[in-house]
């Protein structure tokens, strides 16, 4: 609220447009020269008979000077004070303060506003995680099984001379219980992973970004065809105009709105077919190609990515590789480490939230600027998959004298069938997702427990 | 004679392996699996050990508790609550219902047993 809206700013305002002196008004209202200045200065609440003399000796009407967003404004101010007290006598000069400093009073309200909205949000997050009933039923689905099967495999271990027909029985029984115990986590896991709801599921930027991606499969054929800047501008307004159920928040349609233009203009500098040309005649070496067309390895890594599985596998047919629907993962970062694109994999998740593994390639590249690294790893858990990453990281400021460049890595997962991760005698780098789901007790890189009972 | 205990509970496999443990044990076993007409048949079973699922087909754990401690033969039975959600709330809400123990899945076969036994008194 800028301070002109105040009722004192406006006496005073509406004042020096009639010019007239401040102690001829203050005498037609009947008060001091000096209690008219306080007044003017918002130091004095104005209100009742005295406003309607000024209103009077101003000429014009007393609402003219008092209404408007100064009440709610205090309205507001008065509210944060009830939530969080404060001295009376402050309380008292709210009037004042909101006069004297309404940019300061209008950011306490506007900090206020924000405050209230997080907590709303918070409260449906927690209320969901709490109430939802579709998870509430996979968990007590879930503890059904297992309470089932601990007391059938605890009687199956302690009773002596158990009779073949119980026998026969209880492994039946246990056999079911499993089966529905791994349906159960697998559709939970579906169901948190946002692959089976994806509208109820969206609820930050990140999860809107996602779902969008997700939606076309990292793949933009209108993206791909060329055509004036005019013609990609307006094919991707399209997309996200279609794209309301997903794209919510400002934040995601601006992120999703930045990564778009970049397929665009990456597309431009890498076509589609010269890039499956290369893939089929070179394999996925992104170095090797991005020094032949003179492009940068960070984007050819992206064209890569962009690639569905189903035209890539045809081409990486005698490889290591175990190209699957999704194609090739992606994780690109900034110089602090945070994630700016992700392109998970079924069996190579990405961190949403906190910080990712610290021992994937996608960071020692950070810290080896230019240097391509190429490493073959297995994630962390009971059926850890086996992929090759490619990584790289490279400035994206221009050099200046005495600056730090800022960079960008890129890290390209690339899934190893069995025989692919056999084929080399060296072990497979262990690796993780994040420390919360990673197994792995005895890690130089834990920064926090794992959520996980029990260690690899 | 036999300690009767009545298991309303709707997972069959819990059920055949909670039964098979507590017939070895020497109790007297009946079951019985939806919440609709539980009520009915703890009322004419009249258990001495009464072990209540709260999450049942038709009708909760909690209401059907309520109903048998309003009113009829069964308003005295000890009862052992079973639940997949160990919070304080459903705890609290099984004792103001007038439930004597409670249970959060998964339990062990050796603490069920105890607590029957503890519950069905000499």
């Amino acid at each position: 609220m800028r301070r002109e809206t105040l009722t004192g700013s406006r006496i005073r305002e509406r004042r020096l447009i009639n010019g007239q002196k401040q102690a001829d008004l203050a005498r037609k209202a009947g008060i001091s020269a000096s209690y008219l200045n306080l007044i003017e200065h918002n130091r004095r609440r104005i209100g009742g008979k005295l406003l309607l003399d000024i209103a009077s000796a101003l000429g014009v009407e007393p609402m003219s000077l008092s209404e408007g967003a100064e009440a709610a404004l205090l309205g507001a101010l008065r509210e944060v004070a009830a939530m969080h007290p404060v001295e009376q006598s402050e309380l008292e000069r709210v009037e004042e303060f909101a006069g004297r400093f309404p940019g300061w009073a209008s950011l306490i309200e506007a900090l206020a506003q924000r405050q209230s909205s997080l907590e709303q949000t918070v409260v449906s997050l927690t209320d969901r995680m709490t109430h939802d009933p579709q998870l509430a039923e996979a968990l007590h689905d879930m503890l059904g099984a297992v309470t089932a099967i601990r007391s059938t495999s605890s009687i199956l271990v302690e009773t002596d001379k158990l009779e073949p027909e119980w026998q026969d029985r209880f492994h039946r029984n246990l056999n079911e219980d499993a089966t529905r115990l791994t349906e159960g986590s697998q559709a939970l896991v579906a169901y948190l992973n946002d692959e089976t709801s994806e509208h109820q599921q969206v609820t930050t930027p990140q999860d809107e970004i996602e779902a969008f991606f997700q939606r076309h499969g990292y793949h933009f054929a209108l993206l791909e065809n060329g055509g004036s800047d005019t013609q990609a501008h307006d094919a991707i307004e399209s997309m996200l105009e279609n794209a309301d159920d997903l794209l919510v928040s400002a934040s995601a349609r601006a992120q999703v709105k930045r990564l778009l233009i970049r397929y665009w203009s990456d597309a431009q500098a890498f076509g589609f077919d010269a890039m499956l040309d290369e893939v089929s005649n070179v394999g996925l070496e992104p170095a090797s190609i991005a020094a032949k067309y003179n492009l940068d390895i960070g984007l050819v890594m992206r064209r890569f990515a962009n690639v569905p599985g189903d035209v890539l596998r045809p081409l990486l047919q005698n490889s290591p590789y175990d190209i699957a629907e999704a194609g090739l993962g992606l994780a690109v970062c900034d110089s602090s480490g945070t994630l700016t694109m992700r392109k998970p994999l079924p069996r190579f998740a990405l961190p949403r939230f906190g910080a990712a593994c610290p021992l994937w390639s996608l960071y020692q590249a950070l810290s080896r600027p230019l240097v391509a690294l190429r490493e073959r790893s297995q994630l962390s858990g009971r059926d850890g998959a086996p992929f090759e990453t490619l990584a790289f990281a490279a400035p994206v400021s221009a050099p200046q004298f005495g600056a730090v460049p800022l960079l960008e890595a890129h890290m390209l997962m690339i899934p190893l069938s069995a025989s692919g991760a056999a084929q080399n005698m060296e072990p497979l780098r262990p690796i993780g997702i994040s420390c919360r789901i990673c197994p792995r007790s005895e890690c130089a890189g834990r920064r926090e427990p794992s959520i996980l009972a029990g260690g690899v | 004679m036999n300690k009767h205990v009545l298991l309303v509970e709707d997972e069959p496999n819990i059920i055949e392996a909670v039964s098979f443990l507590l017939s070895r044990d020497g109790w007297c076993v009946s079951t019985h699996s939806n919440g609709h007409d539980a009520a009915d048949v703890i009322r004419a079973k009249q258990p001495d050990v009464l072990v209540l699922d709260v999450m049942l087909p038709g009708r909760s754990g909690f209401d059907i508790l309520e109903d048998i401690r309003s009113e009829g033969a069964c308003m005295d039975v000890p009862v052992l609550m079973l639940t997949a959600r160990g919070q304080t709330k459903d705890r609290e809400r099984a004792e103001r219902l007038g439930a004597t123990r409670f249970m959060t899945k998964p339990f062990s076969n050796a603490e069920i047993i105890e607590t029957l036994h503890e519950l069905s008194g000499p």
